[in-house]
C-alpha cells in the first residue's frame, strides 16, 4: 500500500502555497530541478537554467529529452493538483514537437487537460522561455488515471 | 566492435552531451543498421518512489539521444540534426534495478529530413518497454553550425 498520502500532500501544498514537498517526492523531478508557481487559478511550472540539463554544448541548448521530461512531469503534477487523483498517473504515450531551440535559461510550462475520462486523461503541454506566445515546444500526452 | 568508425563517432557525439553524462548513458553498439545506447538504472531517475520505476522522461531522453545519434549510422560526415518531433508509446513500465537499452535506426534519409524509429527494452528486445518514432532535420556540417543551429534545436 501507499507509504504516503498523495491527496494530503496536494492539499497541504495548495494550502501553504508550497509545492516543494510534493516535488521532492519524485527523484527525477529533483534531478531536473522542477519548480511550481501558482498564479491565481493557473499553475506554471519552471525549470531553472541548470548546466546538467544541457544537450547541445555549442549553442548552448537544453537537451531535448530534458524539455520532454520536464513537460511530461509537469502534466503529471498538473493532473495530481487539479484532477483529484489519489495516485501518480501513468504515462501511456507522449508526443512532442520541437519548435525553437531551448536555450540555456529558465523554461516554463503550462498544461491544459482537454479531456479526463474515468480511465484516461489527455493533456496538452506548452513550453516557452522568453514569451508564452513563442513556445519552444508543444506536446500532448495520455495518462492512465484509474488505478495505482 | 569498439574500434569501428561508427562506434567512435557515436561515442564522440555522446560524450559532449552533458545531460547524458549526468544520466550515465553509454554506447552499447553502433553499426550501419542501427545504434544501441544503454541507460544504467539509478535512484536519481526514479519517477515513482513507491515502486522504484524510472521516470518516462529519462526514457524519453534515452530515446531522443539514441534516435539523434543514430544519424551517424547513415551520414558519411557529422551533421547537426535537431529533433523536429518525437513520439513515444509506453508498452509496459520498466522493471526497477535494471538497465534500459535504446535501439534506433534511420529508415529514410532525404535531403532535409531523417526519419528514425526504435524501441527501448531491458532483458529482451522482443518485449520492448517503449516504441519511438522521431524526425530530425539536417542542418548541414559543423562549419556553419552556429548559423544553422540558431533556428531550431535539440
Amino acid at each position: 500500500m501507499s507509504t504516503f498520502d498523495l491527496n494530503q500532500l496536494v492539499r497541504d501544498a495548495h494550502e501553504q502555497n508550497n509545492y516543494d514537498p510534493l516535488i521532492s517526492l519524485i527523484p527525477y523531478a529533483k534531478l531536473l530541478g522542477i519548480e511550481c508557481l501558482r498564479l491565481g487559478d493557473d499553475m506554471v511550472f519552471r525549470l531553472p537554467a541548470n548546466k546538467d540539463c544541457i544537450g547541445n554544448p555549442m549553442l548552448p541548448a537544453l537537451h531535448g529529452g530534458v524539455i520532454a521530461g520536464f513537460m511530461e512531469h509537469s502534466a503529471m503534477l498538473h493532473l495530481l493538483m487539479f484532477m483529484g487523483i489519489p495516485h501518480l498517473p501513468k504515462i501511456i504515450d507522449f508526443s512532442i514537437d520541437y519548435l525553437r531551440a531551448g536555450h540555456y535559461r529558465d523554461t516554463f510550462v503550462q498544461c491544459q487537460v482537454w479531456r479526463q475520462g474515468r480511465r484516461v486523461a489527455n493533456v496538452a503541454i506548452t513550453a516557452w522561455q522568453t514569451t508564452q506566445t513563442e513556445p519552444i515546444a508543444t506536446a500532448r500526452a495520455h495518462f492512465k488515471v484509474d488505478e495505482p | 566492435m569498439s574500434d569501428s568508425p561508427i562506434f567512435e563517432r557515436a561515442q564522440r557525439f555522446l560524450s559532449v552531451l552533458r545531460h547524458c553524462q549526468v544520466l550515465g548513458i553509454g554506447v552499447h553498439s553502433a553499426k550501419p543498421e542501427g545504434l544501441i545506447l544503454r541507460l544504467p538504472y539509478s535512484l536519481q531517475i526514479v519517477g515513482n518512489p513507491e515502486t522504484g520505476v524510472i521516470h518516462g522522461g529519462a526514457i524519453t531522453t534515452l530515446m531522443d539521444t539514441t534516435c539523434g545519434i543514430s544519424t551517424v549510422c547513415v551520414l558519411p560526415e557529422f551533421e547537426i540534426c535537431p529533433t523536429l518531433d518525437l513520439r513515444i508509446d509506453y508498452m509496459r513500465p520498466a522493471e526497477p534495478n535494471k538497465d534500459v537499452f535504446g535501439f534506433a535506426e534511420c529508415y529514410r534519409v532525404t535531403e532535409n529530413i531523417i526519419f528514425t524509429r526504435g524501441y527501448a527494452y531491458q532483458d529482451n528486445p522482443e518485449e520492448p518497454i517503449a516504441h519511438v518514432v522521431g524526425a530530425f532535420m539536417r542542418m548541414g556540417k559543423p562549419t556553419d553550425l552556429h548559423a544553422a543551429a540558431k533556428g531550431a534545436g535539440q
